[in-house]
């Protein structure tokens, strides 16, 4: 399974959710998930399985397809219970 | 000896390298530790690809601007500069960047100023426009990369440092810090904002705002968009027959200002993500190190983590900085000189900003005229910023964000009074100030 995590420029905010994801996924012990990063102009619906987006580009993203819309992208508990939720749905954990 | 020399002074090795030393001390796999290596030597060199396509996409434009204005205009973008910047000071600009996230690790650990800046871009772009100033300014070689070094450490400290308090009161703890180095338009921002207060709770947030704008947060389409109304407007003031003469090659002027702007918004993507490849595995290993050597360390992130605080004063702030930037433009054109043209990104990315921190001092009122006096900071700090950055200061862009501007033309200013020996002393002032705090602290809680 691959997992994206976009902003607009893909440099800072998208990087910082990728390497969130990859500490939970590592504090949940599951293997096998690849995380990486992108702008918003290079992200296509093939890119990845589930795409991470914050709210506020959560419209500009909308066509990726499986999008999971974070309220905060700083509260680690947010993006750890949604992280989990993808998981379940995959039937990876 | 010299073909360890050749080798480092190649700047795509020397990051490799780096990145190699990060993969080894986190003792990464052989798998990740060939992938990452390469990765960042590959994004090296798109990086100066991009900027070849984006050099040619400014020299026509600048040349358009002289004939059409008679005067030299600017469009502020810091991945252009970067980019043209590094094909020179490749080299000094990695070890400066190497460095620099060292002595930040340092700064953090033994003073009481425990932020950490994760924000790998703009660290890169700075260290940039360090190693450019400190080769002006006369420095040798080690001397160059010492005082780089400590200035980048320095900057990636204060920066977050002086906007903690609003930062405070905006997220309501202590934990996270704003990585991003436009503080002092966002911290001038807040303060504008504060003469505001007693309408504080007009907050931005109660008013029920358009939606619709959200594209301009592409980077790539603003971009284009914004090249393609200026490079037209500048190209029906040039006149056709210059265009065709001297620039197009007999190409209708219009179709060739159309593909020129494309170009540089082509170039941006481009360069951006060469940059995405050199930092893809150098600030995991720079999170990772800090954390451990660092206790209690705040991190200092990316820009757009406040944005969700105050979605409206987002636009609004945005608004509100482009207005202060083409206001800032009209005022240019009257005084004469360089012409600093708002360019939209970062009047996005740090206009924003700065209406979320007006907002959260003097509410609708606060985040308009922060957001306005931001535009107006950016646009003018890098009129003094180009004097310094000896043959840069004539490439038709340059650095965006403040905090550039600021220590730019701090730095580069001691240079021209008394050379490196004003930054060597200047610099030691600064790490001494910010170490006293400490001992007192201690005290006073004793």
């Amino acid at each position: 399974m691959k997992i994206l995590a976009v902003c607009g420029s893909g440099l800072g905010t998208s990087f910082m959710v990728e390497m969130n994801i990859n500490q939970i996924l590592e504090e949940l012990g599951v293997t096998g998930v690849e995380v990486s990063h992108s702008d918003l102009s290079s992200a296509t619906p093939d890119d990845a399985d589930v795409f991470f987006l914050a709210k506020d580009i959560a419209e500009g993203g909308a066509h990726l397809g499986e999008v999971v819309v974070m309220d905060s992208i700083i509260d680690m508990d947010e993006l750890r219970t949604k992280v989990k939720q993808v998981l379940e749905k995959k039937g990876l954990i | 000896m010299q073909t360890l020399i050749d080798i480092l002074s190649q700047p795509a090795i020397l990051v490799a390298l780096i990145a190699l030393i990060g993969l080894m001390a986190q003792k990464r796999n052989m798998s990740d530790t060939v992938k990452g290596t390469t990765k960042t030597f590959v994004g090296f060199l798109v990086i100066s690809a991009g900027a070849g396509i984006l050099e040619t996409a400014l020299v026509p434009f600048g040349a358009m601007f002289e004939q059409a204005f008679n005067v030299t205009g600017v469009v502020p973008n810091n991945e252009a500069i970067v980019a043209l910047a590094l094909s020179e000071y490749g080299t000094n600009t990695a070890l400066i960047m190497f460095f620099g996230m060292i002595v930040n690790i340092l700064i953090a650990r033994f003073t009481r100023f425990k932020y950490i800046f994760l924000t790998g871009h703009h660290t890169l772009y700075l260290a940039a426009m360090l190693a450019v100033i400190m080769a002006v300014a006369g420095f040798n070689t080690v001397g160059l990369i010492a005082a780089g070094s400590v200035a980048l450490g320095i900057v990636m400290t204060l920066s977050p440092a002086i906007l903690q308090p609003f930062m405070r009161q905006l997220t309501g703890n202590d934990n996270v810090a704003l990585g991003h180095f436009s503080a002092v338009g966002y911290a001038a921002s807040a303060l504008v904002g504060k003469l505001f207060k007693s309408s504080k709770e007009n907050s931005t947030e109660n008013i029920n705002f358009p939606k619709g704008l959200g594209f301009l947060r592409d980077s790539t389409v603003s971009i284009a968009l914004t090249m393609i109304i200026m490079y037209v407007i500048v190209a029906l003031f040039a006149g056709a027959t210059y265009i065709e003469n001297e620039l197009s090659g007999g190409t209708n002027f219009l179709v060739f200002s159309l593909i020129q702007a494309g170009r540089f918004a082509a170039g941006v993507f481009i360069i951006l993500s060469g940059v995405r490849l050199v930092l893809s595995e150098i600030v995991p290993a720079f999170k990772g190190i800090s954390t451990k050597l660092v206790p209690n360390a705040k991190p200092a992130l990316d820009v757009p983590i406040i944005y969700p605080y105050a979605p409206n004063a987002v636009l609004i702030g945005f608004f509100a900085s482009f207005l202060g930037g083409i206001f800032s433009m009209v005022i240019m054109i009257f005084t004469g000189g360089v012409i600093i043209l708002p360019g939209v990104v970062p009047h996005f990315f740090t206009g924003a900003a700065a209406g979320v921190f007006g907002n959260a001092t003097g509410g609708f009122k606060g985040s308009v005229i922060g957001s306005f006096v931001n535009g107006v900071v950016i646009s003018f700090l890098p009129v003094f910023l180009m004097p310094v950055l000896g043959d840069l200061g004539f490439a038709n862009t340059t650095f965006s964000d403040a905090d550039f501007g600021v220590s730019g033309i701090f730095f580069g200013s001691l240079a021209n009074y008394a050379g490196p020996i004003a930054i060597t002393i200047s610099l030691i002032v600064i790490l001494a100030l910010m170490a006293i705090p400490v001992k007192k602290q201690k005290a006073e809680t004793k």
